[in-house]
């Protein structure tokens, strides 16, 4: 079953992945990276990372892509990209880094003699991620953690302001002196 | 139907990591590349979960929701920078941002 939902999923998340990658259309690259999103929710759930799965389906599939579409929308969609190749081979030269690294890396996660799975004690249950769980874990083990990305969303969020409110200003100001 | 091993998701998390990688480096569009980091930063999300698993501890998920913010946050404002260049320049090609002027 598992194995079942593994291939479907993993198909999914791979073909989203590769869209969003080759889109021209910056619109079709985001429902790309969407399906990719969703699929990982579908593992997340497998794995038992129940509240991991629902925040990533609210807050990954649903703000942050609507965010992202949102700037599509804004920018505009029918903007042609410039596709030619600034530097020589660099794509060629991509293809071949990355099969390589995706080589190593399967390999090194596959293979027998380097598998990290042996340092796992064998046959351990796996970790029930329900609310009551995480939220336990997150208020104490992790409790400074906590509080300092609370300061990071408090700096990001004034940041933003401060992008959208105090630019154009600046910029008027730039026009009024030329 | 074989068992699916942890190391299933380490593999499958490591090509789309890469397809990230790859498509950070290739694309110029602005938006697109971000897309690319989320997309790296959800691969690294999916190896800590199967990690998680594996080692039966919930660490592996609680790691998730701090990536989660910071990956959040990375969003917010780097949407309000191609947005605010843009206003200047009206293009999210990045390859036109090859000159240093404040």
């Amino acid at each position: 079953m598992e194995a079942v939902l593994f291939i479907i999923f993993g198909a999914v998340s791979l073909a989203g992945a590769i869209a969003m990658v080759t889109a021209k259309n910056p619109v079709y690259a985001a429902l790309g990276l969407m399906a990719t999103l969703f699929s990982l929710a579908v593992f997340y759930i497998v794995n038992l990372a129940h509240l991991v799965a629902a925040v990533q389906v609210i807050v990954y599939a649903g703000a942050v892509m609507t965010l992202f579409l949102f700037v599509i929308m804004l920018i505009g969609v029918d903007r042609s990209e410039d596709t030619s190749e600034t530097l020589r081979f660099q794509r060629p030269l991509v293809l071949i880094v990355g099969a390589g690294v995706v080589g190593l890396a399967v390999a090194a996660v596959v293979a027998d003699e380097w598998s990290w799975t042996p340092l796992a004690p064998g046959g351990v249950e796996a970790p029930n991620g329900t609310m009551a769980a995480v939220a336990e874990q997150l208020f104490s083990v992790w409790a400074l953690p906590f509080e300092a990305v609370s300061l990071l969303l408090i700096v990001a969020s004034i940041g933003a302001i401060a992008l959208a409110f105090f630019a154009p200003s600046r910029r008027r100001k730039e026009k009024s002196d030329a | 139907m074989p068992d699916v091993d942890p190391s299933w998701y380490m593999g499958l998390a490591a090509v789309l990591f890469v397809i990230g990688a790859a498509g950070l480096l290739t694309r110029r569009n602005a938006l697109i590349m971000f897309m690319s980091v989320e997309l790296m930063l959800n691969a690294v999300n999916l190896t800590f979960v199967a990690a998680g698993r594996a080692y039966g501890v919930l660490d592996g998920q609680l790691a998730v929701f701090f990536v989660l913010v910071v990956a959040a946050a990375e969003v917010v404002v780097g949407l309000a920078i191609i947005v605010a260049v843009f206003h200047t320049r009206t293009t999210a090609n990045v390859d036109a941002l090859s000159e240093m002027k404040g």
